[in-house]
Order: structure tokens, then C-alpha cells, then sequence
């Protein structure tokens, strides 16, 4: 029991940083129904911007996350401006190949910069501790960067709750993702707000750059390529556009990947997660929280 | 006063010439109806001059200003409302959110809520169910969500695409009421719709539209009893 609710403990901090990066997926798909593929690589770019920041500028771990969130958004800003825009009415394949070689760019791009070197972000960003945990008796551990990840996430779901869902941007990224031209009929000018999409979905990804930077302790520019597709998955399994859906998709993603490595093998970890994104598409390819929308005449 | 005036309009959809070159004024105060059979270009007449769509040439004058060419959010500032064809209503947004959307342009708090409060009172079952997700609501109910939502954002001119469309008979003659209504108001209508009786029943001038060109043009009383009018839309 006490093995089993540790998993638990280990699988939701993982699982919390592949919400945050399926958010953006899902954000992004919900708005221009694209899979972004080069979402996992602004998540590395923004490991590196947070890197550079603690390193270089000498600032702390919360500075380093705010600028890395505004370079990474300013950097999906300008993907979205330069390479996706002129395709937006183009057939959906041209756009997701696009995706596919904005991804490979950033990707050799970064090794051609940075090289081939693994770095870590010094000791001592964060102090890290075992935390003792009781829970109904049990005795349990944290690590204080496991708690720093969840609340983290917490704190970014939070937020980004309230702009969905209390601000006009967050209506207007809402009102366009149903329905464009009835969006700009209300007045919203809809590349701003794609923008808007873009910027928030690439600093989420930067936030978990930076932990899966902290969680790994290693950074290098194909970082974001795994828990990029694994995002994905998440994002999939919990309903592709919706934003429960990524939460939910992350944490349960999160919390199954490391059962499979506990009870299983660590082997198996990352063919399963792919063996559950078919299962998913199979059987219930709108995701867990998604429903076959039915039109009303 | 002469409101919005359209002159050769040609717009092509790729290959397709939906419309070519229709000539049409509206005046303020005025019902004017665009009639004419599935297919013909109504539409995209309104679509073209909320600014959805672009015109390949002619002009769309708007209060003595051209505005063809210009971004459809900037068309609604100047005080052009489009209900669409379908109401297009966002379906998982509340009542409330939809109302809020059509005042995007228009958020300072007291006027918002004032504009709400107006089209509660027009529309008192939308009051009732403000807080409902807006694809729950009826057929008819969502129509008078999009007329309200359009009126959010305190139009000189409305354009209303098939108000009509779908709705059972005792509806169809209360939502023509209420645009009456909202022509005696203040508000200027140009009215789409296949029920040409209908919408010759409540408009000052009407067009007849065929394929992409107006073929006829009058009061509505003359439209009404023109022969080609009656065979073609009436029934008879
Ligand atoms: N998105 C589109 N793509 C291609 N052709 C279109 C499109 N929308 C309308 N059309 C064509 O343009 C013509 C006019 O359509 P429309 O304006 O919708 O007619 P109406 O509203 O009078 O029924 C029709 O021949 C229709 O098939
Ligand atoms: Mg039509």
C-alpha cells in the first residue's frame, strides 16, 4: 500500500508537468485545429532561456521562469505569424506537415547552437529535500521539487482557468475556437486572439521545461521531444481541445506511465503510453471527457 | 438618407462567380429584403458586406465611407450587425457569455449592462435563461440569442440572414414582429430570406435576387403583386 500511494506521489508530479504541456496542445488545437508538433521544442527552448537565465544572469528560479515564459511565447508567437498563419486555409496536411518541420528546425537548430551538451541547471536552484509524508498512517515521501512542480501547476491551471473563462481574452479564445466568422462578426479580431493562444500555450510549455529541466536534472535540445509526444497522448486521452480534458489526460498519463515502470518494467513504459494512444483512437477517439457534438437545428 | 449603398458587386467563391455585379441601396429607417431562391447569392451579399468576405470589385458604401476591403471587426465598430444564416450561436457558451460576446467592442460595464437589460426585456425568455449553456435553448429561442447578441453592440444596421429559417409558423410571425419592432426603434434592416411573403410583409423596398443577379426592385407592395414575384417565391 505504501509502495503503491508513493507511485501516486511520483506519477502525479510527472503527470503535472505533462498537463501543462498537453494545455498547450490542446489550447492551440482547440483554436486552429492543428496539432502543433512543435510544441515539445518551445519546451526545450524555454528550459534553455531559464538555464541561461540561472546561469548567466544569475537570477532566481522565479525570474528565470518568467522570462523564459515570455521568450517562449514571443518565439510561439512568431512560429504561429511566420509559418502557420499563411496556411491557415490551406488543407489541414500542409499545416501539421509544417508543424512537423518547425519541430525538426527548432530541434537541429538547437543542436546546431547549443551542441550536443547535456546540461543541468546548478545545484542549488531549488532546494531539494525529502519530505516526510503521513497519510491514514502510512509513512510516505516528497521531494520538495515534487511538491514545487505540483504547486507550480496548480498555480498555472489556476490561471489559466480564470483567463478562460473570466476575461475577454480568455471569451474571445473561446468564441473563436467554435466558430471563427461568428467570432469576427462579434468584433474579435481573431489573429490577435490565436496570437494570444499561441503566447499562453508556449510559456505553459516553458514552466515545464524548466521542472522537467529541474525533475531530470538534464537539459538538451531534443528534451522536448518525449514528453512532447507524450503531452499529446495526454492531450488525446483526454479529449483533444478541451481543457479538463489535459489536465485530467496529464495527471492520469503521468500516474499510469509510472505504475507501468514500478509494478511492470521501465521498458514497457514508453511503448504502453503509444499502445494507449492507439487503444484511445480506437475506442473512443473524442478522449475521455470529450462527447460526439450533436448539432441543434 | 441613403445608409449603405452596393454597387457591382462581383464576388467569386475560387472558380464559382457568386455574385455579379448587384447594384443595391438601403436607406435609413428602411426594411429593405434581399429574396430569392437557395443558391442565389443572398448570403454572400451579406456576408460580403460584413466583411466576411471580400469582393473581387465594386464598392460597398457605408454611411458616405467605403468599406469594402476592411476587416470584419472593424465593420461592426462603424455599427453593421450580422445575425448569420443557422444563428450561428456559440453553443457552449452561457446565454449571458453570447450576449457578452456581442458587446466585445462595446465592454465599459454600465453600458453592457444596460444593452443586456434591453434585450431581456425584449426577449424575456432569454432573461430566463441566462445562464444556460446557449445549445440547450430551442430553435427559436437561439434566433432571437443571435438577434439579441447582435443588437449587443447598438447597430445603425442590421443584417439579418433568414430569421426564419426552421421555425415553426406561430414563431416565424413572432420573430418578424419583433424585427418591426426594432425597425420602428431605430434600426435599419436589411432582411435575407426564402419567405418572401414574410419579409414582403414587414419591409419598405424589396431586390429579388437569381443567380447572383437582381432581377427585380420595387416597394414590397409592388413586389408582392408582381407576377414573376408570385410564381417564382409565393406560391401562385
Ligand atoms: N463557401 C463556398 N464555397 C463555394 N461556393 C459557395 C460557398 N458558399 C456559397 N457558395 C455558392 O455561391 C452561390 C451563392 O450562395 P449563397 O450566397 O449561400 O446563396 P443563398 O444564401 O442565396 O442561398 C451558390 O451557388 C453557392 O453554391
Ligand atoms: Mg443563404
Amino acid at each position: 500500500m505504501a509502495g503503491f500511494l508513493q507511485q501516486v506521489i511520483n506519477g502525479l508530479s510527472l503527470g503535472s508537468i505533462y498537463a501543462l504541456i498537453a494545455l498547450g496542445y490542446t489550447m492551440v488545437y482547440g483554436i486552429i485545429q492543428l496539432i502543433n508538433f512543435a510544441h515539445g521544442d518551445i519546451l526545450m527552448v524555454g528550459a534553455y532561456i531559464g538555464f541561461f537565465a540561472v546561469v548567466y544572469l544569475k537570477l532566481n528560479i522565479w525570474w528565470a521562469f518568467i522570462i523564459a515564459m515570455a521568450g517562449a511565447s514571443l518565439l510561439g508567437v512568431i512560429i504561429e505569424r511566420v509559418a502557420y498563419k499563411p496556411l491557415r486555409n490551406a488543407p489541414r496536411l500542409a499545416a501539421l506537415i509544417t508543424a512537423i518541420g518547425m519541430s525538426l528546425l527548432l530541434e537541429n537548430g538547437g543542436l546546431m547552437i547549443l551542441g550536443t551538451d547535456i546540461r543541468s541547471y546548478p545545484v542549488g536552484t531549488i532546494t531539494n529535500k525529502q519530505l516526510p509524508l503521513s497519510f491514514l498512517g502510512i509513512q510516505l515521501t516528497a521531494t520538495t521539487l515534487q511538491l514545487l512542480i505540483l504547486a507550480v501547476t496548480v498555480v498555472m491551471m489556476i490561471i489559466l482557468q480564470y483567463i478562460v473563462h473570466y476575461t475577454w481574452t480568455g471569451k474571445a479564445m473561446r468564441a473563436v475556437s467554435y466558430d471563427r466568422d461568428a467570432a469576427r462578426l462579434m468584433g474579435i479580431n481573431v489573429d490577435e486572439t490565436i496570437s494570444v493562444t499561441f503566447a499562453l500555450g508556449s510559456a505553459f510549455a516553458a514552466v515545464a521545461g524548466i521542472l522537467l529541466g529541474l525533475y531530470y536534472n538534464t537539459i538538451q535540445p531534443l528534451m522536448g521531444i518525449m514528453p512532447g509526444l507524450k503531452a499529446f497522448v495526454a492531450a488525446v486521452i483526454g479529449g483533444i481541445g478541451l481543457i479538463p480534458g489535459a489536465m485530467l489526460g496529464g495527471f492520469a498519463l503521468g500516474v499510469f506511465e509510472t505504475m507501468v515502470s514500478g509494478y511492470w518494467s521501465s521498458k514497457m513504459r514508453d511503448p504502453i503510453v503509444f499502445i494507449l494512444l492507439i487503444l484511445i483512437l480506437l475506442l473512443k477517439p473524442a478522449g475521455l471527457l470529450g462527447r460526439n457534438n450533436t448539432e441543434k437545428v | 438618407m441613403l445608409l449603405l449603398k452596393v454597387e457591382n458587386l462581383n464576388v467569386y467563391y475560387g472558380a464559382i462567380h457568386a455574385l455579379k455585379g448587384i447594384t443595391l441601396e438601403v436607406n435609413e429607417g428602411e426594411i429593405v429584403t434581399l429574396i430569392g431562391a437557395n443558391g442565389a447569392g443572398k448570403s454572400t451579399t451579406l456576408k460580403t458586406i460584413s466583411g466576411l468576405l471580400r469582393p473581387q470589385s465594386g464598392t460597398i458604401t457605408y454611411n458616405g465611407e467605403v468599406i469594402n476591403g476592411l476587416p470584419a471587426q472593424a465593420i461592426v465598430k462603424k455599427g453593421i450587425s450580422h445575425v448569420p444564416e443557422g444563428r450561428r450561436i456559440f453553443p457552449n457558451l452561457t446565454v449571458m457569455e453570447n450576449l457578452e460576446l456581442g458587446a466585445y467592442l462595446h465592454r465599459s460595464r454600465e453600458g453592457m449592462k444596460k444593452s443586456i437589460q434591453e434585450v431581456f426585456r425584449r426577449f424575456p425568455r432569454l432573461r430566463e435563461r441566462q445562464k444556460q449553456m446557449a445549445g440547450t435553448l430551442s430553435g427559436g429561442e437561439q434566433q432571437m440569442l443571435a438577434i439579441g447578441r447582435a443588437l449587443m453592440s447598438r447597430p445603425k444596421l442590421l443584417l439579418l440572414d433568414e430569421p426564419s429559417m426552421g421555425l415553426a409558423p406561430i414563431l416565424v410571425q413572432e420573430i418578424f414582429n419583433i424585427i418591426k419592432e426594432i425597425n420602428e426603434q431605430g434600426t435599419t434592416i436589411l432582411l435575407v430570406e426564402q419567405n418572401a411573403n414574410m419579409a414582403l410583409s414587414v419591409a419598405h423596398r424589396g431586390y429579388v435576387l437569381e443567380t447572383g443577379r437582381i432581377t427585380l426592385t420595387g416597394s414590397a407592395a409592388e413586389l408582392i403583386s408582381s407576377e414573376d414575384v408570385k410564381k417564382a417565391y409565393l406560391g401562385g
